[in-house]
């Protein structure tokens, strides 16, 4: 290459195009569009949305999938076992365990007998030791599905008093989501208007809302919401009330703190000598820059949510009986949770895996948002 | 240069309240006159109010005292929203942080088509989009950047981004608030080279703010220099240059390194020490020569007249 | 003059998601001793990021040094383990950054921050520390030192904090000082003063200097030496003088045709028309070609190797081949050039190497 004579007629001037030189090569992407492609790569997130995907889906369509309702009392199938066909190397037969110890080996088997209601041929029994030792130890298998006759499975076995928890399960976990969304999207609602509305006016109204914040902050939480809860009749909405009546204070305080900043930004300055009415500054220029972390902030506040409403359930101060929720399944569940785990596990697995996803999709979408990733 | 005044700046006060007894005196009794089709370059080191006199102006912040004539009316005050409007379209702000001033959230054809749906400019659709084509051209970009966004531009083609939308409405008078300090010297040139051929085409009249001197020295006709609220020295751009008088406008243009090696090697500078006025005296504006005023008390005065007044302007 | 430092053929890239960005490709460039190197050029070109690289300081990944040596006194940098380099930064070499405020530690008192290198590097104890940190802030014209040693960076003013930085990049004596835009964010009165402290301070201790800045009146100040960057690459170097009365490259026409002089009242000032390119995908040929009024057919096929105008003068540009025809450089320029027709030689055609 050193050597290389560059041909004469190579130099010759060129005429530059004008336009060219301000072209952009690369293709024009929105801001959301860029943050779409960025949290599309992101597999964790990814993987939390499908999740996501399936619980709502399941939620919604999950009770269809057997006749049982959600209030079919049948005392005759309480407690049944999952079982699901196919499945019964997870455990998901249809039959319970139960290993026993005992000075000799019939005192053993009896108390395996006794244990499932003495139906013996429906029992089917292992000894580990034969009190040789001084202690028996037997296993006893017992196939619940057989000794009464059921054609039909339980998918997620019963409660105690018969109750099918598949259909349980996707009812409480239907509630529950609902009474997330709806308690974000009040926070939403409430916080957006009242961070705005307090930052962009400033002054004496930011003086006075920040004021009533910290009042309301200064009350601890659960008071407030035990109180809600004993003022009102429990139920959905009640649940709702408590959940927003100070959970919308977050998202207020992230909106004034972001507005705060916009509002001085030049961009806005200019819209402002340009004659814009403040309804049009706070559509067209606040809103959509706060956007964003607005979105991130719901996608905080849902699990969050979920969680509190479980939590209230499980102290008793959830849902009335008979409502499916997830928090008053698991709070059934752990009264018999040595014995019939199945009750417990269903609803646990599902709120643990909502509140997972929630927050991986929140730290993706915050990934994707956050512009000092971007060039 | 008619001499006709189009911005009159009489005792122009603007104060900060920063706590429950401490003031900020951003801007302290400021009067000047801007005169049509002039550029009026005003200078100071950074925090000395400038960006707050041209906020001020255009009514961004309301004045705590004084006030501001436009074409003989005031600005501030109580105003109706037509009157408002009108000002609005009458003068129009270029700002400094080419990154900070266009919404990253909008397409470049909104930003520039703000000014008209404000005001109802265009009549539909495709007069809007014509407008703004229109406009792009006249500041040198292309009609195909009208759909990206900001964050795709350089920042010279954000700060034409930023021209155009000022234009929009059709402004007579225009505050350039610092608007080439943050971009790079060869597209510095780009941008005062399009400031001076609007100003040309369309009888502008600037308000141009800055710390880099030398562009200040270039683009204006007058240039007043502030010091912590106060107008120090106002002159004409030339005369300001050969014979400053003030000590601080003489140590400010004894620190502006100039592209030249030669003429560096050789420079003497000089430090202001505020000390050395006579604070017995509350110091006063004085025409000291001809259209070259400076702030001085009335002893300063008569020395800074022995020993400038006499020099012709050259 | 001995050679200091020795940058050879050193290229730096980014991984993004978006492909990678070459950064600097293929930059040569050497410092003596006490000289002063300043290195122009617009937003992007990648000065910092040769400075940095010179640091070890690229963030890897997404950074990394793709080719090239860093030659410090004949050890190669870009070779040393981090551990190694520890023991040079701060002391052999050290950096001045933009940023007064965030270079300086706001919950730790000043002279600690100053000492921390001296007892690090000096192995030196406290006292004998204090008494240098003292001289030191005495040194960059920080007045009663003794009190001021144990304020807070947000008790002294932005200028006395770049003072307090400089002090900090100086503790240890280093050979080389890298200095990356470091007024920039003061006012100039206050950049004045810092600029004839760094002066100063060079001709006591000898040290060699890399200036960054995009002020062509900074660089006329201080520099000895000067070397212009465009996209990756350096385009031009020489001499102050060379670069400022005998500029041959038409970008670095550009740049001073584009400051006004104090004269040039009424002409257009000379601009380079549209933006820099994007180092995502470089532009085939020469980069500078689609700004350039001057651009050749061959520009656009082909990277101009350096030309050697002078002994200390190299230009990379095809206009100085012997076949391109002879162009005038724009009036601004021409204006500037006959100040000093004496200092440089003005062929138009170079000696390629
Ligand atoms: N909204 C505000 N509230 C309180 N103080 C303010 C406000 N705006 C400006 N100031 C203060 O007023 C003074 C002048 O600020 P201004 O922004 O006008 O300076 P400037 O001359 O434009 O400086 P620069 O060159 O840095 O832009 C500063 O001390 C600043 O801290
Ligand atoms: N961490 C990073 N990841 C990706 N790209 C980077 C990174 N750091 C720098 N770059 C790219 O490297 C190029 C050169 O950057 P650099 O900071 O060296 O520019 P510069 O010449 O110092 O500009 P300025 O004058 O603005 O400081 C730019 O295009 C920048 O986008
Ligand atoms: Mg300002
Ligand atoms: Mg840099």
């Amino acid at each position: 290459m050193d050597n290389y004579k560059p041909q004469k007629e190579l130099f010759v001037p060129v005429e530059r195009n004008e336009g060219e030189s301000e072209k952009i090569s690369r293709p024009s992407l929105s801001f959301w569009q860029d943050s779409f492609i960025r949290f599309r790569k992101n597999i964790g997130a990814m993987l939390g949305v499908f999740v996501l995907i399936v619980l709502i889906v399941m939620a919604i369509f999950g009770p269809m999938f057997n006749e049982y309702g959600e209030n079919d009392q049948d005392l005759s199938v309480a407690k049944m076992p999952p079982k699901i066909e196919g499945l019964g190397w997870i455990g998901m037969d249809g039959t319970l365990t139960t290993v026993q110890t005992a000075d000799t080996l019939e005192d053993a088997e009896r108390k395996a007998l006794m244990r499932f209601s003495n139906q013996e041929e429906f029992i089917d029994m292992t000894v580990l030791s034969n009190g040789a030792n001084g202690e028996a130890e037997v296993r006893a298998v017992y196939d619940p599905y057989a000794a009464k006759g059921l054609e039909e499975n339980f998918w997620f076995g019963t409660d105690g008093l018969g109750r099918d928890l598949w259909t349980r399960t996707w009812l409480g976990t239907r509630i529950s989501l609902f009474i997330a969304f709806l308690a974000a999207a009040i926070d939403l609602v409430i916080g957006v208007a009242y961070g705005g509305i307090s930052a962009y006016y400033g002054g004496r109204v930011d003086n006075y809302m920040q004021r009533i914040i910290e009042i309301l902050v200064g009350i601890p939480n659960l008071v407030v919401v035990i109180l809600m809860i004993l003022i009102l009749d429990p139920g959905i909405l009640s649940i709702v009330i408590a959940l927003t009546i100070t959970g919308w204070i977050s998202m207020a305080r992230i909106v004034r703190g972001q507005i705060l900043k916009l509002k001085n930004q030049e961009f806005v300055l200019a819209s402002r000598t340009l004659g814009a009415p403040d309804n049009r500054i706070l559509r067209r220029h606040l809103v959509p820059n706060v956007l964003g972390l607005i979105i991130i902030n719901t996608m905080f506040t849902i699990p969050s949510a979920i969680f509190f409403e479980a939590f209230l359930s499980f102290i008793g101060l959830g849902l009335p009986t008979p409502t499916a929720s997830l928090g008053t399944l698991i709070d059934d569940g752990f009264s018999s949770i040595q014995i019939y785990p199945h009750i417990l596990l269903f609803p646990a697995i599902v709120i643990s895996l909502i509140m997972i996803a929630f927050n991986i999709v929140a730290d993706g979408l915050r990934d994707a948002f956050d512009p000092k990733m971007r060039e | 240069m008619s001499k006709e005044k189009l911005v009159e700046i009489r005792n122009l006060k603007q104060h900060f309240k920063t706590g429950r007894h401490s003031v900020v005196k951003a801007v302290d009794g400021l009067n000047f006159d801007i005169y049509k089709g002039e550029t009026f370059g005003l200078v100071g080191e950074s925090g000395c109010g400038k960006s707050t006199t041209g906020r001020t102006i255009i009514r961004l912040y309301d004045a705590t005292d004084g006030e501001v004539l436009f074409n003989g009316e005031n600005v501030h005050g109580k105003k109706d929203r037509e009157q408002l409007k009108k000002f609005n379209r009458e003068m129009q702000m270029i700002f400094q942080d080419p990154y900070a001033s266009l919404n990253p959230r909008m397409k470049v054809e909104d930003i520039i088509a703000e000014g008209m749906d404000i005001h109802g400019l265009a009549k539909d659709e495709k007069e809007r989009k014509a407008k703004v084509q229109e406009l792009l051209e006249t500041v040198g970009l292309n009609k195909e950047h009208a759909n990206r966004y900001p964050h795709e531009f350089s920042g010279g083609q954000r700060q034409r981004i930023g021209i155009a939308r000022a234009l929009a409405v059709d402004p007579s008078f225009i505050i350039a608030d610092e608007p080439i300090s943050a971009l790079d010297v060869s597209i510095q040139a780009q941008v005062v080279n399009l400031l001076k051929k609007l100003q040309e085409e369309n009888q502008l009249t600037y308000l141009f703010i800055a710390h880099d001197l030398s562009m200040v020295k270039y683009i204006s006709d007058r240039i007043g220099v502030m010091y912590f609220g106060k107008m120090v020295e106002l002159a004409d751009a030339d005369d300001l240059y050969k014979h400053p008088i003030h000590p601080y406008t003489q140590s400010l243009l004894s620190s502006i390194p100039l592209p030249d090696p030669d003429y560096e090697r050789s420079r003497e500078r000089f430090t202001y020490d505020p000390s050395n006025h006579d604070t017995s005296e509350e110091p006063e504006f004085r025409e000291v020569r001809p259209g070259h005023w400076v702030l001085c008390t009335t002893k300063e005065f008569e020395h800074y007249k022995k020993e400038h007044g006499a020099v012709t302007t050259s | 003059m001995e050679k200091l430092l020795d940058v050879k053929n050193l290229h730096v890239s980014f991984d993004t998601y978006g492909g990678e960005v070459q950064a600097v490709r293929g930059v040569n460039f050497d410092v003596k001793k006490g000289e002063t190197l300043a290195i122009v050029g617009e937003s992007g070109s990648g000065k910092s990021v040769t400075t940095k690289a010179l640091m070890q300081l690229i963030p890897m990944p997404p950074g990394r040094i793709k080719e090239g040596e860093i030659l410090f006194e004949g050890k190669d940098l870009a070779k040393l383990s981090e551990k190694e380099m520890q023991k040079i930064r701060g002391k052999d070499i050290s950096m001045i950054f933009q940023d007064p405020m965030t270079s300086l530690n706001p919950t730790m008192k000043v002279g600690n921050q100053i000492m921390e290198g001296l007892i690090k590097h000096q192995k030196m104890n406290k006292t004998q520390a204090r008494k240098r940190v003292v001289e030191l802030l005495e040194l960059v014209g920080i007045p009663d030192p003794e009190s001021r040693m144990k304020q807070y960076p947000h008790q002294f003013s932005g200028g006395m904090r770049q003072r307090v930085v400089v002090a900090i990049a100086l503790a240890c004596n280093p050979k080389l000082l890298i200095a990356d835009e470091p007024t920039t964010a003061l006012d100039v009165t206050i950049q004045a003063q810092i600029l004839e402290l760094m002066k100063d301070i060079q001709k006591k201790t000898d040290s060699g200097i890399i200036f960054i800045t995009h002020d062509l009146g900074v660089v006329a100040n201080v520099a000895d030496r000067v070397a212009v960057m465009y996209a990756g690459k350096i385009v031009e170097v020489g001499t102050v003088d060379d670069i400022f009365y005998n500029p041959k490259h038409p970008y670095t026409w550009g740049l001073l045709g584009s400051m006004p002089s104090l004269d040039s009242q009424d002409a257009e000032l000379y601009a380079i028309p549209g933006s820099p390119p994007d180092l995502l995908n470089p532009p085939k040929g020469d980069a500078f070609a689609a700004r350039n009024e001057y651009a050749m057919q061959i520009d656009l096929e082909q990277e101009p190797p350096m030309f050697k105008v002078s002994d200390t003068h190299y230009a990379a540009t095809w206009l100085l081949h012997e076949n391109a025809p002879n162009v005038e450089p724009p009036e601004a320029v021409k204006a500037r050039m006959k100040g000093m027709a004496t200092n440089a030689s003005s062929d138009t055609e170079g000696e390629r190497v």
